[in-house]
């Protein structure tokens, strides 16, 4: 924001090009293409396709770059009471300029692999990159394709401002669809059977045709105005009040349960398998929005409880247990096992919540990373070897076994609707427990605790039950967990668990259920979990580096996450309402509500 | 930490009842963890040695003196990355979760360079000493580069925003600066080339009489010097010139320091890049020390060194190189000489923690630190 304001004064001064701008931007440009490209990206994720023939996944990892970079040089800041320079051509060529300098970095690093080996330290300094951004033609195309290719997409870039709104939001539309229909296609084909040779080619992707086709119906749809209606009705229905809305909202509830059953009934068991993981990942990720996203509380120790869920069921279920349990320890069904673990990880819960409760919040963070890790090495150690068998981890662990059916990992459906239960259950707690007294003594603590606390609220007691509730919800994760899995290592509660599950609230949106959902469903479900491949399985390699800018960029540009919550992104954003507030010379603004903030959008950008 | 102090007086919940009972425990634990020592060293036939490990054996002096030389060195790593922590803490007031990658980067650097000119025939001939000083060198280089850098896109943006923001994001910077790195050179352990026959000789040093007497193997006979050298070199710049003192101000007051004159941005850049070229050379020494680096080797020493700069007391320099090496000592003698004796077998797997019990412990014993906190009147609150 800081260099956009300062830029900004150069190109309303007339159309004429910011060389230091333009030079600026184009090497953060070829830094990241080069970083892009060492990385290997390209080349890992060229066999995947996009539009088959055309565009795979290796180039779009690259080719995404200068596009955004062209919509960000040319971007305007409209400041309040200062009038917008029209924009034209000098932004498209900005745009342009700003791509074939970037562009001109690859041709540098192409020369330099071509010349030098330095495949030593750099893995990816290989052939194959040559091969890759050569396009196999021969080095000279490589070099001069480069910078044309990125300019050309930098003018396209800074050309979406010139678009007025509509014709913007269908050239996204026909890009998003093109998108989604390649990443989504096992997911599509499984669902409906003849779209495979319909759409997509003999290797994968879709084929050129098909994606004309579909961004072709995505543009109609977006002038069709049929957005506009759905935007109307989703309207109405947030107007709705009372009766008729409870009602409205049980139809939906109702239809998208049935949709939930329904789905994985005629889908592979790739599929399935995936929306299992997905189930998994989200009732973790339901149990820290209520630690992290509504008591504000970091607990970056987190998966500490889905350890405790899982080992807690694997030691009363599984008959290859450590020997040094006694006699009398009973072998147990999975629900009695899921009532002990939700027992045990509540007990955790206020055994670690305790100590840390009273700490700074980011003591508390690292101490609680500390307990997390002090628990799967205690797992892990030959201390107790006797009782969790240290690496060698549990590895008999019995389906779940409901009498009429049984929950196994071989029959990831069962493991969905299982997951899936429990997920509505967190569901419903979460929502009732945002609504109720707790809930608004949670909220109060996130906002300012010194101010809960002078206000009469028990901080101490609202933040241990913050760490029970979260213990409890993933201590279900954990049970479900271990039947699904069928064995439990410690490696599998790595911090980088908590890590991937933190993400996942951030992304999706802090203190927001649906943003949960969300969250999970895109990073879990398109990228995959830990250890779990996702519907990119070519990006098992790179999804956690992209977990890591998602992270930083989500928390630099749109700290409330992708659906945010209303009154989060008030308190994220105080200073601008207070700013726009005072430029439109309203003095009251401070009306705290629980409707939808409008500004909550407005603000965030895009 | 503050509240923790007022509800001293307020009634006693049930909380503070379990707190209570949680510090006498542990340091219950430690106590009669080290009785079993004391005891298991003058009788190792005791009565409570043979019910709790019948093979029980008193440690030798030799193996103590071992035992402290190890945890020495690597405490005094674990200091160097402390000052960088502290100092950051002491500035901003929050916790920059990717400084171990700082160091993780300065240890890779170190691997890099030492590999060419291993190649070259320049690391075991003759000219290592150069060598070393040319790989620290472009190690520091390359780390300081590391923390402006991220000061500067992820944490200077976030100024001002809630306290848990920064910290997140810099979780993201750690992640994603570890994973750069396994893409960019591959996952496997990166190995140094092996250090000169005259380094890894062990010396033997009986100054005070031969009861005195120890052994150290040289490389980390280097590491101490090096941190004790580097350690007095930032003394001397945060307490001596103008540009250290402009950092206590910043750290002081960040409003005040500028109405003073003091250039807050410059100053903030200037803490990174001091914090970075320590842990750039602490890598170095990690490097020199163990031989092999690979992208998560930042992790666990990153939260080590923060438990340190804690016990050692938040932004106070002295104070988080003496926690670095007592946390590095703590770790290296107390799963022999308080685990061992309790029966808990294994016990030098429970090193990290150990390091992380102090840390617990340390924070609800006395969570200003062993030597104080020194931080702004607004990040005390």
């Amino acid at each position: 924001m800081t260099t956009a304001l300062g830029n900004n004064a150069a190109s309303a001064s007339g159309s004429a090009l910011d060389t230091r701008k333009v030079l600026n931007v184009g090497a953060v440009l070829a830094i990241s293409l080069v970083f892009i490209a060492l990385a290997g990206l390209p080349v890992g994720l060229d066999p995947r396709q996009v539009v088959n023939g055309i565009l795979s996944l290796g180039y779009l990892s690259l080719l995404w770059l200068p596009i955004m970079f062209g919509w960000t040089v040319s971007k305007q800041v409209v400041l309040e009471g200062m009038t917008a320079t029209k924009q034209g051509v000098g932004d498209v060529i900005t745009g342009a300029a700003t791509g074939v300098v970037g562009g001109l970095g690859l041709s540098v690093l192409l020369l330099l692999v071509n010349q030098f080996d330095l495949r030593d330290p750099l893995v990816n300094w290989s052939p194959q990159l040559v091969d890759f951004l050569t396009f196999s033609q021969g080095i000279g195309l490589g070099v001069i394709a480069w910078p044309v290719i990125c300019g050309v997409l930098g003018a396209f870039g800074a050309s979406l401002h010139l678009l007025d709104a509509t014709a913007r939001r269908a050239v996204l539309a026909a890009i998003g669809a093109v998108l989604f229909f390649a990443i989504f296609e096992t997911f599509i084909t499984d669902l409906f059977d003849f779209l495979d040779d319909l759409l997509y080619g003999p290797r994968g992707g879709l084929e050129w045709y098909a994606a004309l086709v579909i961004a072709g119906l995505a543009v109609a749809y977006t002038l069709s105005g049929a957005r506009e209606k759905i935007a109307e009705v989703k309207g109405d229905y947030h107007a709705l009040t009372g009766e008729a809305k409870t009602r409205q909202t049980a139809i939906l509830i109702g239809l998208s349960a049935v949709a939930l059953i329904i789905i994985p009934m005629v889908t592979g068991k790739i599929t399935q398998e995936l929306m299992a993981n997905v189930g998994i990942f989200l009732l973790l990720a339901l149990g820290l929005n209520i630690v992290v996203g509504l008591a504000g509380i970091l607990d970056l120790g987190y998966v500490a409880f889905f350890a405790v869920g899982g080992y807690t069921t694997a030691v009363l279920t599984a008959s290859n247990r450590g020997p040094d349990w006694p006699e009398w320890f009973p072998t147990t069904p999975w629900f009695v096992a899921l009532i002990a673990s939700v027992i045990m990880a509540g007990i955790a819960g206020l055994i670690i919540g305790a100590p840390v409760i009273r700490m700074r919040g980011d003591y508390l963070a690292i101490v609680t990373l500390g307990f997390g890790e002090i628990i799967r090495l205690l797992f892990l150690s030959d201390w107790l070897k006797g009782y969790f068998n240290g690496a060698q981890g549990i590895t008999q662990v019995p389906p779940a076994d409901f009498g009429l059916f049984e929950v196994a990992g071989t029959n990831p459906r069962s493991v969905f609707y299982l997951v899936m239960f429990f997920a509505a259950i967190s569901i419903y707690a979460s929502w009732r427990l945002e609504r109720s007294r707790l809930g608004r003594a949670w909220m109060a603590i996130r906002e300012d605790e010194s101010v809960a606390e002078a206000m009469g609220i028990n901080t101490v007691n609202a933040k241990l039950m913050a760490f029970v509730v979260g213990a409890v919800l993933a201590s279900f994760s954990g049970a479900i967990f271990s039947a699904k899995v069928g064995s439990i290592f410690p490696t599998s509660f790595l911090i980088l668990v908590s890590i991937i599950i933190l993400v996942v609230v951030i992304v999706g949106g802090m203190g927001n259920i649906m943003g949960v959902i969300v969250g999970s469903v895109v990073l879990i479900g398109v990228l995959g979990g830990p250890k779990q491949p996702g519907l990119l399985q070519e990006f098992s390699q790179y999804k956690l580096l992209i977990y890591g800018a998602l992270l930083i960029w989500m928390m630099l540009k749109r700290p409330e996450g992708l659906v945010p919550n209303a009154r989060r992104s008030r308190e994220l954003h105080q200073d601008e309402f207070l700013q726009d507030a005072w430029l439109k010379g309203e003095v009251d603004t401070d009306e705290d509500d629980d409707n939808p903030a409008p500004g909550g959008s407005q603000v965030a950008p895009a | 930490m503050t509240t923790a102090v007022k509800a001293k007086g307020s009634k006693k919940t049930g909380v503070d009842k379990f707190l209570t009972l949680l510090r006498f425990l542990l340091i219950g634990a430690i106590a009669i963890g080290l009785i079993a020592f004391v005891w298991q060293q003058i009788d190792p036939n005791n009565p409570f040695a043979r019910w709790r490990n019948p093979d029980a054996q008193p440690l030798t002096a030799e193996q103590i003196k071992g035992l402290v030389v190890t945890g020495l060195s690597q405490g005094a790593m674990y200091g160097l990355i402390a000052l960088g922590y502290s100092m950051v803490y002491g500035v901003l007031g929050f916790i920059n979760f990717a400084h171990g990658e700082v160091f993780m980067l300065g240890a890779f650097t170190g691997f890099v360079t030492s590999n060419k000119l291993a190649d070259a025939g320049l690391w075991e001939g003759g000219a290592f000493i150069p060598s070393v000083i040319m790989t620290a060198v472009l190690a520091a280089l390359i780390a300081t580069g590391a923390a402006v850098l991220m000061e500067r896109v992820a944490y200077r943006p976030l100024r001002g925003s809630p306290r848990l923001i920064p910290l997140i994001t810099s979780i993201g910077v750690s992640f994603f600066i570890q994973n750069a790195v396994i893409l960019l050179f591959g996952p496997g352990a990166k190995g140094y080339p092996p250090n000169p026959e005259w380094l890894q000789k062990k010396r033997r040093f009986d100054l005070l009489g031969d009861a005195f007497a120890f052994e150290v193997e040289g490389t980390k006979l280097l590491v101490l010097v090096v941190a004790s050298f580097s350690m007095a070199g930032l003394w001397y710049f945060v307490e001596r010139t103008k540009t250290g003192k402009a950092m206590r101000a910043v750290a002081e007051d960040k409003e005040i320091a500028s109405l003073m004159g003091i250039n807050v941005n410059k100053t903030i850049v200037t803490t990174f890049a001091v914090g970075g070229a320590m842990a750039g050379i602490a890598g170095i020494l990690w490097g020199l020390l163990f031989r092999s680096v690979i992208a998560t080797t930042g992790f666990l020493p990153g939260i080590k060194a923060f438990t340190a700069a804690v016990v050692g007391g938040v932004g106070n320099l002295g104070g988080a190189m003496a926690g670095g090496v007592s946390l590095g000592t703590a770790e290296a003698l107390a799963p022999l000489m308080l685990l061992e004796p309790l029966g808990v077998a294994g016990p030098t797997q429970l090193r990290d923690a150990v390091a992380f019990l102090l840390l617990i412990l340390v924070l609800l014993v006395k969570p200003t630190g062993l030597f104080g906190e020194r931080l702004s009147s607004e990040d005390r609150a």
